[in-house]
Formats: C-alpha cells, structure tokens, sequence
C-alpha cells in the first residue's frame, strides 16, 4: 500500500528542486570567493566580513527590527481587541459589516493599501520616517493577528468566562486572569505572524518609508537594482538560517509540549481511582 | 416523626430562599419560561427534571445571573436580583464542563474565587485544605485538569463552586460526562457534602434516575412551566398528570372512559370488555374521558384467574425482555391494549413460569393504577 515508488520518489524530487533550488544556489554563491555573482572562484567567508562593516545595511536592518517588534506588538494588542469583540460582542449593529472591514486587508492588493497610507500622511503632514512604516505594518498585520486570535476564541469554552465571573471576577479580571492566559499563545503566534510579514515586507514600506528611516527589505531591493553583489547573497544567507531556526524550534517545542501533554493525560488515568 | 422528615415546603412559616414571582424569559420568538412562579427553601436539594429545550437551563441561568428574565421577579434571600451581576451574587455554578481553568493547578482553581474576595493568604490556604479534604482529592492539589480523571475533574469543579460557602450552589448536569457507576457513586457523594456543608443545591438534570436519587423535591418541567413539584416518592406514587407519568419510569397508560362508582371510578376502556375500577380522590366528575396509569412492578401477572382481586384482565404474551434481575413481560390484551407487568427474576431462568404465546392473568388492586385526566 505505502511503497515508494518511483512515481512518489519523482514528484518529491521535482517539487523540492522546485522550491528550494534558487535558494540553495543563493546560499552557495553566498560562499563564492569571486566578486562576479555568476562566476564561482572557491569557496570564501570574506563577504559576510564586508557586510558587517556596511553601516548601511546595519542600519536597515536595525530599523526593520525595531519596526517588526514595535509594529507586531501593537498588531497583537489591536487583533486580540478586536477579535475579542467579533468573536465574545454577540449581535450588535453592524457586526457582519466591522468583521467583512476587519478581514479586507488580507485580500486587499498592497499596492492600494501603501498607496492610500501615503496619501494620508501627506494629506495630514505626517513625516514619513520609522513612525510611518510602524503605522502601516500595524494597520495591515493586526488583520492576520486577528483571524488567528479569534479562530482561538471560536472553539474556546465559553462557560471558563461564565466561572470566572460566577467565583466574582469583573468582566475585565475575567479577560486578564482567564481569556488572556488561555488564549496566549494564539496571540503569540499571531505575533510572530505579523513580526514576519513587518520583517519581510516591501511594497507597503517602499510607500511609506522616508529619507530618515529604510528597511532592510528596501535597501536590498534598492542595491539590486544596481547589481547583485555577493554581500546581499550572505546577507540572505543568514535570514535564511534564522529563520529555519526558528521555524524548526517552534515546532520542536510545540511536539514536545504535546508529548508531554499526552503522557500527563495518560497518567491521569492511569492513577484515578 | 413529623420533626424528623426535612419538608420546610409544607410549613407555613418557612420562608423560601429562592422565590421565581410570575417568571417569563423569552429569546426572540421563543418562550423559554412561561410564566413561573416556583418556591425554593434553604437546605434543599432541588431537582429541575425535564428534556432538553424545557427550560430547566435557562432557569439555572437566571438564578446564576448568566441571563435576566423578560417579565417577573426572581429573589434570593428575599432581595429583587433585578440588575446583579453575577460576581455579586451569593451564587455559584458547577458548569456542565467543569469548565476548570486549564492554565491553574486544581489547588489554585479551587482557591480562585477566595482570591477575588481578597481573603489574608493562610485563610485561604486553610479553606483550599478543607475543600481538598472534602472531596478526597488532597493529593492532587499541585497537579494541572488535564493530569487528572474525569471523575477527579467533577470533584475539583465542586470544591470549587462550594469553597467560597455560597448560599446556593447551582449544578448543570453535574454527572453527565461520568460513565454510569461513577455517576451512581458520585450522587451518595453529592448528597453527603450537601447534608455536611448545609448548602441549598439546585440541580438541573435530565436524567430521572439522578433526580429521583439525590433530591429533596423535584420539579418535571415541560416547555417552559413546571408539570409538577413534589418529593421524589410523590412523583413516582402520584404524578399529576399523564406527562409526568410517563416521564418517571415505566407506565402502562389506558385510555377509557370513567364513570363514578362508590369511591372511585369503573373505566371502561375497550368494546365488549370488562370495566376497570381504582380508587381515586380525583374528580372526574360524574362522568368522562380518563387515563389509567399502572406501573408495571404493580401489575402481577399469573396462569390462572386470582380469586380475590378487583381488576383482573386476560392476555396473551408477546414479548418478555429479559433485564437480569427482572423481567418485563408485554401483554395484548383482548381489543389490542398493551400491558407491561415486571416481575422479580427470584427463580434460574430456565425454570421460568411463562414464555411466549402463553395466555395469562394480569392484576392489580384497586389502589395500585392512577385516574389522570384523559
């Protein structure tokens, strides 16, 4: 039933080469000692020297960070509120119409979004900078935050809040001691969500960016226009490695804690009496 | 005797803890309770029995402060609740899920709502102790819900609900994730910390066996209203009406027509048969349509015609159902009726008295069947 054929073997192939190829190849020539992009002369780390002493690219890098955790947290404050609302405010005036706007970003095309934000910071004088990109990324993530948090929310048992009130809790305690714990790490990855789109995005920053503040995904693109050079590909290189690190140890821990989850139920039953 | 029976609903000067004053909710359309007025008195154990969707919920609900009814009053402790939200209520709920906060040890659920009265942390301790002790759950103190049985899970939501005293404590099919030996075990459990902590405990079921287990009173409801409120031996002996008959156990129902005869009714209830007849308080008056209810257990059943018995009909056997330790044998009547009569399995099955296609006698007192409004 479950052999491995050489039609599976064949598919896994193709779709793997498919997917990772340019980036393995990016990553090697990241390794190339020859400052011709496509020319390999020998393998050399002297490129992820250079990029080091780049004051430019650090810069934009330290900017996009500072925009990522800045713009994701008020992403996850904002979705969590508003999810809250949607999924726990019952029926009220016009909820279908608030959860169709919450979820419009998502589908919305970037261009229109960055292109309307820019028109409003000119249109109320705003000075494009660090503040306005932090502003964008927020306004367009908290819609991802959102659709995670409430889909949380959605299979969450309702009567928790009911006994949180009923053992004498305000509506409020009831959301900080009750809601908040149990629905972290919702809100955690929702987090997360919007920390990468922030880090990786480009269309909306490039509209919202001004002279005094760039991000790394800007600079690149900007650098590229003038011709690849191996620091961009080292560059990658360790954006690539993060995040892999990353993404392997979410998973790693989130299965161990499943384990553990699954042994300690085990356990249960086996010492009722 | 008199002192000794627990019935404070039969003395004038009792006064009630929970009073429902002409109680209506409505959601939308729908009508979930119509209309009702109900007395509860403190230290009771009182059951709401009935189906799914006949409002014993919504009821728990309101007294818990979850809902607010559309028309009428409800009060504890003689104070309007109108407007008092549940974390200002006397009250407190054991949720049908337990709904145990998963992110807590069983030792920090239970002391949970100590902590939001603002009690000094050794008495709180103490208190937690003392509810661990109750439901004989102290070892598992430092564990998290899911490191714990189903059945440890439904003691922790009850020392929960009861650590902060309560005056009343509401239960939501409180033994409904249980499978059934631990529910029956749980019910003497429940009814001992009832007795020992003196709380009133109203209890919201669907299952009859429970209701008729642990309560003090029980009150059948259907859509929306209360059928009938009496003790569980009432109940079962004197259901007021045929709803209420054949919800509670088992019941033969025969539909006739009465007629006054001495102290009671003769019912006839096929062509060219003979007349029934039970003794009755009920009036009918001198004549009209009416229901026979018989429990089953109070039908004997015999080869031959029983010399001194006032109702005594013949049938023929169509099916016995074999329970263990009884068995229920169904019976046609001439003219199509059917009659359930149980009897103890007291003899090795093999040596069995009737089996099927037997003709036989089945009869009963004139006490023993019930005249109900038809």
């Amino acid at each position: 039933m479950r052999r491995f054929t050489w039609f599976n073997a064949t598919s896994l192939t193709l779709g793997f080469v498919f997917l990772y190829l340019p980036m393995v190849i990016l990553v090697i020539y990241s390794f190339n000692a020859s400052k011709l992009v496509t020319v390999w002369a020998g393998f050399s780390t002297k490129w992820y020297g250079t990029l080091f002493q780049n004051e430019a690219f650090l810069d934009a890098a330290w900017v996009t960070v500072k925009v990522a955790v800045v713009s994701s947290t008020f992403a996850a404050v904002l979705g969590t509120m508003a999810a809250y609302v949607l999924v726990r405010g019952g029926r009220f005036m016009g909820r279908t119409l608030f959860s169709g706007m919450i979820y419009a970003p998502l589908v919305m095309p970037e261009v229109i979004t960055g292109l309307s934000l820019l028109l409003l910071f000119i249109g109320i004088g705003f000075d494009r900078g660090m503040m306005t990109i932090i502003l964008a990324h927020t306004t367009f993530s908290m819609c991802y935050v959102s659709v995670v948090v409430s889909s949380r929310l959605v299979s969450f048992d309702r009567s928790l809040e009911e006994a949180a009130l009923d053992l004498g809790c305000s509506a409020f305690e009831a959301f900080r001691l009750v809601t908040l714990p149990i629905i972290a790490p919702a809100v955690i990855s929702g987090w997360l969500l919007a920390f990468t789109l922030s880090l990786d995005d480009l269309v909306i920053a490039s509209f919202t960016s001004g002279p005094s503040a760039t991000t790394l995904p800007i600079k690149i693109y900007s650098a590229v226009r003038l011709g690849v050079s191996p620091e961009i590909n080292a560059l990658s290189t360790i954006m690539i490695s993060i995040v892999t690190v990353g993404v392997i140890s979410a998973s790693l821990i989130s299965k161990r804690a499943a384990v553990k989850q699954k042994r300690d139920e085990m356990a249960a039953e086996r010492t009722a009496d | 005797m008199a002192q000794t029976v627990f019935a404070p609903w039969e003395e004038a000067d009792q006064k009630p803890l929970i009073q429902f004053k002409n109680v209506t909710k409505r959601f939308g359309d729908f009508v979930a309770i119509d209309n009702l007025t109900q007395d509860i008195y403190a230290q009771e154990f009182f059951a709401l029995l009935g189906p799914s969707g006949c409002g014993k919920t919504t009821m728990m609900r309101m007294l818990a402060g979850f809902e607010t009814p559309t028309e009428g009053q409800i009060l504890i402790a003689g104070h309007d609740m109108k407007g008092v939200p549940p974390n200002k209520r006397a009250v407190n709920m054991m949720f049908q899920s337990y709904a145990l906060f998963p992110h807590l040890t069983v030792a920090e659920n239970i002391a949970f709502g100590l902590k939001r009265e603002g009690k000094p942390k050794p008495e709180i301790e103490d208190r937690v102790d003392e509810m661990l002790r109750l439901t004989r759950l102290e070892k598992f103190g430092k564990r998290k819900p899911h490191q714990i049985s189903g059945g440890q899970r439904q003691r922790v939501a009850l020392a929960r609900s009861l650590a902060k005293a309560p005056k009343l404590l509401l239960l939501d099919e409180p033994l409904g994730a249980l499978d059934k030996k631990l529910r029956q075990e749980t019910q003497f459990e429940l009814m001992d910390i009832q007795e020992k902590t003196g709380t009133t405990f109203v209890i919201v079921t669907h299952d009859q066996e429970e209701a008729m287990t642990v309560a003090s009173r029980v009150a059948v409801m259907d859509e929306g209203q209360i059928i009938q409120v009496a003790t569980p031996a009432d109940i079962y002996e004197r259901p007021n009406s045929v709803y209420v008959a054949d919800f509670i156990g088992d019941v033969n129902i025969i539909n006739g027509h009465a007629t006054r005869a001495g102290d009671g009714y003769d019912i006839a209830y096929a062509e060219g048969t003979g007349k029934l007849h039970a003794k009755t308080t009920t009036d009918l008056g001198n004549e009209g349509k009416c229901a026979l209810a018989i429990r089953p257990e109070k039908v004997s059943i015999t080869a031959q015609k029983p010399a001194k018995v006032t109702n005594a009909v013949k049938g023929k056997i169509i099916d016995i159902a074999y329970l263990g330790n009884l068995s229920t044998y169904h019976v046609e009547l001439k003219g199509g009726q059917m009659v359930k009569a149980q009897t103890a399995n007291t003899r090795r099955l093999e040596r069995r008295s009737f089996t099927w296609e037997d003709d036989v006698w089945l009869s009963w007192t004139d006490t023993a069947a019930i005249v109900l409004e038809g």
